[in-house]
């Protein structure tokens, strides 16, 4: 079983962010280990802090909530957001909000699509800008913060 | 024609499809606007308008041959972007083998069949 695939990550437009990852398991079991608090728990954490809170309305207009305390350096990192659209097994949109940025909102859509067994996990993050994408993306660079925040800088000076 | 204002750096020089699609041909060499023109089957304005912005991000130089001018991708400039996307990829990454996990123990627990 390998566990090293890594995730691919494009930028289909300059307002977003498409995250794919096959999956070696039936899509019911990765719907349900995407939406069951427990399990989210147990992978959301990326190996970068402790989860503290899942919390998880499955249904339309409901909310969601996922908190952790970073390991490097101890401070919360929440998002929220609420369910638009639910197809089990199929399809979930939802709004995502930074607790961290809370006036850029995204909306998400995570698709999962089954073959022979397995499952090609889609998730297509939307902004409203690219300066919230290029923010995004920054989230990952954990190894080069002053790098990315240096780069922020000079793409937010350049847009105008 | 003179849009620089949104198209003034590489994040969004590379966002766009086609450019990326341009970048990918010449990632694997110089070539000229015809052959790009070719290889995409967009028309060579069109290529030439995508390798401009290219060029103004730095992603894409150029030197003459002759009377052809031959493109080339600049991975220098690129570097930016390459890292912020890794980065993500990273944290995707480890979301994912962590999810492979629980879904190995979703497995099992459904049956002990095989699969």
């Amino acid at each position: 079983m390998t566990t090293t695939r890594s995730a691919q990550v494009t930028l289909p437009s300059e307002t977003e962010v498409l995250i794919v990852r096959e999956l070696d398991a039936p899509r019911e079991l990765v719907w349900q280990a995407y939406t069951t608090p427990e399990l989210v728990r147990r992978w959301w954490h990326a190996r970068r802090g402790e989860v503290t809170s899942i919390e998880i309305d499955l249904r339309v207009g409901g909310r969601w909530r996922y908190a952790m305390t970073a390991a490097r350096g101890g401070f919360e990192v929440a998002f929220h957001g609420e369910y638009r659209e639910l197809a089990p097994n199929e399809r979930i949109v939802s709004t995502e909000v930074y607790e961290g940025a809370p006036e850029h909102e995204a909306l998400t859509t995570v698709t999962f699509a089954e073959a022979d067994g397995r499952t090609r996990l889609e998730i297509r993050q939307r902004v409203a800008s690219r300066e919230v994408r290029d923010a995004i993306l920054a989230t990952g660079m954990e190894d080069g913060l002053q790098d990315a925040l240096d780069l922020l800088e000079q793409t937010a000076g350049s847009v105008r | 024609m003179a849009r620089a204002a949104t198209t003034a750096d590489v994040f969004n020089a590379v966002a766009e499809p086609r450019r990326r699609e341009l970048l990918d041909l010449l990632a694997a060499g110089e070539r000229s606007v015809a052959e790009l023109a070719q290889a995409t089957g967009l028309v060579q304005p069109q290529v030439s308008k995508h390798l401009r912005v290219l060029r103004e991000v730095g992603a894409v130089a150029v030197r003459e041959e002759g009377r052809r001018r031959l493109y080339r991708a600049h991975g220098p400039a690129l570097k930016p972007i390459h890292d912020w996307v890794a980065g993500y990829e990273r944290l995707w990454s480890e979301r994912f083998a962590a999810l492979d996990d629980v879904l190995e123990e979703l497995k099992e627990r459904a049956g002990g069949d095989d699969r």
